[in-house]
Order: C-alpha cells, then structure tokens, then sequence
C-alpha cells in the first residue's frame, strides 16, 4: 500500500521578525504543529487541522495559515475529498470517519429566500419604543378552549392545559452530549441559555451534577444507547426528549470513543470507563409509530404527566408523515433535524448524503399538520444549519415555533469549524475531555458567549418582525406571506409553498 | 387596503333605521377613500324572508354561471325565491357585475354527511367561488343585505338605493384599497353567515391566520385580508362557542407584560388564551367592526394604529373611524370616546 502521503491541507508559516519566542503556539497546540528548535519555532504543518488556536494565542500576529498549499490536478469529478476517502480507505479499510456538518457544496435555500419589510401602507413598529413578544410556548396546545360563564358573569376555564416549556425567545440550544463536549462547554451552554431564559438538551450523555443548578433549563435525551438515564434524571429535566435519529447521521445511532469517556463521562454515562459508547441504530423497544407512542406515554406516567416530551427525528424523505404521527401520539413537540445538522462524529457519507434539508422539511411538516388541522396543538422546533437570527426568522416564517442551534452556539464559544470533532483533542476545550484542554473554558466567563449570542440573535429577530410589522412571534409563524424565493426553481417554492420575488400578495 | 374610513351604527331596541343617515356620514369622510370600492350592510333587510338564507351573487353575466350556481344550489337545498338586486344606473358607477340574491333554505342531508345548515352554506360558498368562473357569492346570512360595488360611497348607495331598505344594524365602508383595486368582490363589508366585517388596515398576520383557516377548513376566495376577520370570528364563535369578548380578545389580545400583571385567575384564562388562539391573532395596523344579528363589535390592533372612535346615544352606539361621521348621524351624542387599543367595544340588542 505504498501510495504516500497525500498534499498536507495547511501551510503553516510564522513570520520571523514578529516572532517573540514566547512559545504559546507550542502550548495551544494539541495536534504537535508546532516546536522549538533552538532560537526558532519548527513547524509541521501537515498536523495543522485549520482550528486557528495558535493564530488566535499568538500576542503578535506572527502566524498565517494557507488552506490547501498544494493542490491536485483540478478535475470537476474527482474533487479532492473523493480522491482522498480512497486513498483513506485503500489504506485502512474501515469507514471515514468525520466531524461537524455536511460539507459539499449544496445550496443553501435559506440564502434564498428573501424576508419583507412595510412601506406606507402599513408601518413597521420600532422595537425600541414599542413591545416586541418573541415569548414561545414549547408544547401541546389545546383544539380549542372551553370555558363556563358563572350566573355572575365569570369567565371559569374548563379546558386544562399541558405542561409547556416557556422560552423568551425562540432559540434553544441543541443536544450535545457530556462526553461529545466537555463539562465546561456544557455549563458554558446551559448558563448561557439558562440567562437568555431559554433551554439547553443535554444530549444522551445524561445529566452531571454540576448541572443540577440549570435543570430547570435543560431538556434531558432518551437515545437507542440509554446512557444515564435513570428516574433521577428524566424527573430533573423540564422536558424530555426522545432522540430517533438525527440530521447528521440518519439512520444509525451514536458513537463516542473510548479516548473520550472518562471517569466522571463513564459515571455520568453509566458505562464502564474508556468502552466505547456506541449507541444502537434503532431503539430496540420501537419497531414501529406504536411502539413510540407507548415510550411517549410511559415517560409521561413516570415522570406524573408533568413534563412535556419531544420527538427528535432526522429530516428524511418522508419526514411530514412521520412527523404527523408523532403529533398524533402524546408527544408535546416535533423536533426536525436538516441534513446539514453538525454532529461529534458521523461517517462521511451519511453526513454528505442522506436526509433533505431543514427549509424544505419545515415547510412539508407545517403543511402537513396543517392539512390535517393539527398543527397549533403540537409544537415544530428545527435544527441543522442555523447560522444567524435571518435564518431563524426565515425557519419560523416556513413554520418553525423554534429552533435549536448547535454548530452556532459552540462557534461563540470559540469552535473554528475545523471539524475534528472525533479526534478528542478540540484545541478550544470544547469536543474533549482531556483536562488541560477543557481548563480552557472558563464557564464562568463563557456563558457570556452564549448569552451575548442568543440576545443578539433575539435583538435582530425583534428588528425583523418590526420592521414587517409584526410585534408577535405567533404572527410571523408559517406566515409564508412574508417570504419570497429568490432564484428557486418552481418545485421548490411550491413545497416551501412561498411566492417567488417579484410576485402579487 | 391603507385609509379607509368606517362607521357604522347598531340600535338595541332593533328600532330600523333608512340608509339615508348612514351614506351621508359615509360620504363625510371620502378624504379616506378613493371612489374604488364602498359597501353597505344592514341587518333585519328581508322580514318577509328572515328565516331563509339570503345568498348574494356576483354575476359576470346572466348566460353560463347563474345556471351552474342555481344548479348547485338545487343540489343541496331549496330556492325559496329570487330576483335581481334592482339598481338604478349611476352617472360615475359602472355596472360590471349583476348583482342577484336568493332565499335559500339548505338541506341537511343533502350532502349525506353530519354538516349542519351553516356548514352546507360554507360549502356552498367554497364551491362556488372556487369552481364557477363568472360567479362570486359575497354574502350568505339571515336577513342580512349586502350592497357594495367600486365606487363612492354616494354612488353605490343611490345604485341600490339604500334608502328603501331598513335595519338595526348598518355598516358601512368607504376604500382606498391597494390590493385589489377596483375590484367589486374586493369591497366591504365581507360577509360570512351571520357574521359581517368592515376594515380599515392591513393584516400582516394574514399568512399565519389564512394557513391557521385553512387548517380548519376554511378557504380565502376574495383575495384580501378582510375576510380572513370573518372566517376567524366564525371559528371562533360559532364552532368554538367563546363568548364574543373572549374571541375578540383572542384576535388582539394583551400583551405578555399584562398578562405577568394579571391575578392568577385572569393570567391563567389569559395565557390559554394566546397559546390556544396564537394563530388567529392579527397583527399590524386595523379598525375592524364585525356585526351579526347579536350586535356589533369594534376593536383596534394591540397598539392601536388605525383609529377607533365610539358614541352612545339612547340605545344606540356608533363606531366610526372618525368623529365627524358620527356627528353627521348623531349631533348630540350622549357620550363620545376613544376606546383602548384592542378592547373591544361591543353593542348587543336587547
């Protein structure tokens, strides 16, 4: 198998004059970039993953990093990545493995769409000196309401309502394991929401006790491996939720290295330390919509009908009758993960290849539940490739009450993207559990991170509807009106069921 | 729609009231409008039909769709009687549509279903509007009459000549639209059963509200947000059964801050409220005054960005976009205010 070693992605170079010698590259380096040879730093530049950890560290700018130094003959069918999967797998044989979410170069549908703003004939509302109500109820919602007239003329209400999750802004924070990330990135997270008044999954890693103090803000997970539950920890999360599949990897279960879990990761897991934690593909007790309904209903009795639970799936072809199914059972909310979700680990084909993406998916299931005339009685959050606060206008325009953000929330911490998730040795002290890497995150300072995100995202989303002239979320909810499609082919629009630019009210 | 002025008069005691009063105070405020398109309605029209169903038509011409409407309207219940609306030709109006009217009685097994008489009425509707070119069915209640076309508001009310007609209920609206210009369907008020609208703004809800109708087996024909008030207080209260001030309530209802305020009762009652009818609430700016044979109903958006004026006289209550108008029917009202934004005025008959 002599095939050598393929083009290194990074050039690494530092700037002699700059240089200072103080050696923080070397230090901020897990991968082994960097070294000193006697008065200078020796640098290895086929380890650099492009995390930017030492160009962020360095005190004086001495470092520039080059994407793909050397390239391959440019062929308009054998990209590099396909080029190097073979010679990866000539070699090993095994899967490839990746991190983070897909990576080919498919259009964004979000990018095309355009959102409204008034002009005369209505005027848009000033958020700063007019109310502005993005408060959202996660959960089931009664058909209609009923309500008795006593002889003294008051209004008694009949109708009982189910527990709902109450979020001041329509951005939670997706699920991302203890064992996935770090212990600080998780406090950062769950601190960060918690301020925001919003809520954090906290994967299926189950629930650190170090947690406990946001509980009330944490939407605990129920995945094929069952790792760390127990009824401690279904009965200290405000909502539970049960993970089918997700965005990243429809289709096959969850995969934490050995390397990762630790003594407290294997404690919190309830696992053996350093076993890989590999979670089933399937749920061996749901073969079937039925078999779901039943889990639905028996962590409903378990926890005493006082929280809601969630369905989480992956946005897979048939995703709107899967999803109307789900809301027929006692489920509180659908959660759709898009085809661009990012994840820990992922084989590379899955996360490339299957699934459909979040846009299209919100549209198809709001229709769908809307057809069947069920879709306010059950909630709609999305996930998978959420980047900014006109995505999350656009995604609850389509038909979203909220949506989860990952990739996002783990970007304030300091996450370049780089995509080496599944190695372990997250220089940002986030995807690892190694202690000098995790010392990095200081959750008592990076909650700020994701609090300042979140209240941005929140601020712009207020800026938004005013400027449709909308001061409610609820109004802006599956309102396709104020959406047009911007070089979108007619299939599409006609699923996403909006207009195209140009077009009459 | 943008300006728009409305007014619009209930008497408690169902006293009948002419057309005359209402086309003047109508007329007063045509710096509102723009000659494209006014409307009156009036409750307690047809004594001698009240218990059938009076169906109001828009015909494009008397050849191919009044005979496939009348078809229709056999297969599901029995024309009591019929005529042309009569008019009367206006120097600056013209007659693009025939406007015809039947006493309909329906049939509740003719659908082989359990819809009741309203529910083959809306079917009715649908299909029609949806399925015969040529025909527009704009009004479908008890002893409601519908009188509307593109012009001011003196021209359509001498066209139908509004004044041999009585009522306790008026309603009227005189439009500057800029959606469906010149339209005749597109003219208020809209009319659904028992429940008739007029408004004055722009819905910018009206996507989430039309889905939300939808849903619930409704279908907009009329290509403007207005109807959507109708569909919704249909919904609301006569499916749903919730008292009228409730179901306004649920259209424009109070802000979160006032609810956190609220004793618990009232917060309780109120956040189920939101969360139930959150998709029927409307937003952006309107006036919109919805009657039936109850009584009428003005309410303004949560921050009131169209105007909403209201005055009491003996048993009567006016609700006008301005106060001028009102004075023109009533000089000396007993008592004139503006009411709160999105808290509904309501005027019931005793």
């Amino acid at each position: 198998m002599p095939i050598g070693s393929v083009p290194p992605k990074y050039k690494v170079t530092i700037d002699k004059d700059l240089c200072m010698l103080c050696e923080r590259c070397i230090e901020n380096c897990p991968y082994g970039t960097f070294r000193r040879e006697g008065n200078k730093i020796q640098i290895f530049s086929r380890a650099c993953t492009g995390c930017h950890r030492c160009i962020a560290m360095c005190p004086r700018d001495a470092i520039s990093l080059q994407e793909k130094p050397i390239d391959y003959r440019s062929h308009p069918v054998w990209s590099r990545e396909a080029r190097e999967a073979i010679y990866n797998q000539a070699q090993t044989g095994k899967i490839v493995l990746t991190g983070m979410g897909n990576a080919l170069n498919v259009p964004q549908i979000f990018d095309r769409l355009l959102l409204d703003a008034c002009q005369v004939t209505n005027p848009s509302i000033d958020p700063l000196r007019e109310p502005m109500e993005l408060r959202t109820y996660i959960g089931k919602k009664p058909r209609k309401l009923t309500i008795d007239k006593t002889p003294e003329g008051d209004i008694d209400l009949v109708t009982k309502l189910a527990p709902n999750l109450k979020c001041e802004t329509p951005i939670m924070i997706a699920h991302m394991s203890y064992g996935a990330i770090s212990l600080n990135a998780q406090l950062s997270l769950a601190r960060g929401a918690a301020e925001e008044k919003t809520f954090m999954g906290t994967g299926e890693g189950g629930l650190h006790e170090s947690l406990y103090p946001y509980q009330d803000n944490m939407i605990v997970q129920i995945a094929s491996g069952r790792f760390g539950v127990d009824i401690d920890y279904l009965e200290r999360g405000a909502a539970i939720e049960i993970k089918i599949g997700q965005g990243a990897k429809p289709g096959i279960g969850g995969h934490l290295p050995g390397e990762k879990v630790d003594e407290s990761v294997s404690k919190t897991r309830m696992i053996p330390p350093f076993s890989d934690a590999i979670s089933p593909a399937p749920h061996h007790d749901i073969y079937s919509i039925e078999d779901l309904s039943q889990l639905v209903r028996s962590l409903k009795e378990a926890t005493e009908w006082k929280k809601p639970v969630f369905v989480k799936i992956a946005a897979v072809h048939n995703v709107a009758a899967i999803a109307a199914g789900i809301a027929r059972s006692s489920a509180d909310a659908v959660v759709i993960d898009g085809f661009r979700g990012g994840t820990g680990t992922a084989p590379r084909v899955f996360r490339d290849h299957v699934g459909i993406p979040i846009e299209a998916a919100i549209a198809a299931v709001d229709a769908k539940l809307n057809e069947q005339g069920i879709r306010n009685e059950v909630s709609v959050i999305a996930s998978g490739g959420i980047r900014d606060s006109a995505d999350v206008t656009k995604a609850i325009a389509l038909g979203a009450d909220s949506v989860y953000i990952g990739t996002a929330a783990l970007v304030s911490l300091g996450c370049r993207v780089c995509g080496n998730c599944y190695r372990g040795l997250c220089p940002w002290g986030i995807a690892t559990q190694r202690e000098d890497l995790t010392a990095r995150i200081d959750p008592d300072i990076m909650y700020k991170n994701v609090s300042n995100l979140i209240h941005g995202w929140t601020l712009e989303i207020s800026e938004l509807m005013g400027a449709a002239g909308i001061n409610s979320i609820e109004s802006l909810r599956g309102n396709r009106d104020r959406l047009r499609g911007y070089m979108l082919d007619e299939n599409i629009l006609s699923v996403l069921d909006v207009k195209t630019v140009g077009a009459d009210v | 729609m943008k300006m728009c002025g409305i007014i619009s008069v209930i008497d408690k005691k169902k006293n009948p009231m002419d057309g005359t009063a209402v086309r003047e105070a109508l007329s007063i405020m045509n710096e509102r409008g723009n000659g494209e398109g006014s409307g009156y309605a009036v409750y307690g029209a047809f004594p001698e039909f009240a218990d059938y169903y009076a169906i109001h038509v828009f015909y494009d011409d008397l050849i191919g769709p009044k005979t496939a409407v009348e078809e229709e309207l056999e297969k599901v219940g029995t024309i009591k009687h019929d005529e042309e609306i009569p008019t009367f030709e206006q120097p600056n109006l013209k007659k693009r549509h025939i406007p015809w009217r039947y006493f309909f009685q329906p049939n509740v097994s003719a659908l082989g279903t359990t819809a009741s008489e309203e529910d083959i009425l809306v079917y009715l509707m649908k299909k029609v509007n949806t399925t015969i070119p040529g025909a527009l069915i704009y009004s479908t209640g008890k002893n409601i009459a519908i009188f509307k076309a593109a012009g001011w508001p003196e021209d359509v009310a001498n066209f139908y000549r509004i004044q041999d007609y009585e009522g306790y209920i008026w309603l009227s609206h005189n439009r500057y639209p800029t959606n469906t210009a010149g339209w005749w369907g597109g003219a208020h008020p809209f009319n659904l059963l028992d429940w008739s609208v007029v408004h004055n703004g722009e819905i910018t809800s009206y996507g989430t509200n039309k889905r939300y109708l939808e849903g619930n087996g409704y279908v907009c024909t009329m290509h403007t947000d207005t109807e959507v008030v109708a569909y919704l207080t249909d919904l609301l209260q006569r499916q749903h059964e919730l008292p009228p001030e409730l179901a306004f309530k649920a259209l424009a209802p109070p802000f979160w801050d006032e609810i956190d305020r609220m004793p618990e009762k009232e917060r309780e009652l109120n956040t189920a409220l939101r969360m139930t009818y959150g998709p029927a609430m409307m937003n952006g700016p309107f006036a919109i005054v919805v009657a039936s044979s109850e009584g009428i109903a003005g309410i303004t958006d949560r921050i009131k960005l169209r105007p909403l004026v209201a005055a009491e006289k003996g048993d009567r209550l006016y609700l006008s976009s301005e106060e001028a108008a009102i004075h023109v029917m009533e000089p000396s009202p007993d008592r004139v205010w503006m009411p709160r934004a999105g808290e509904p005025v309501i005027g019931r008959v005793y």
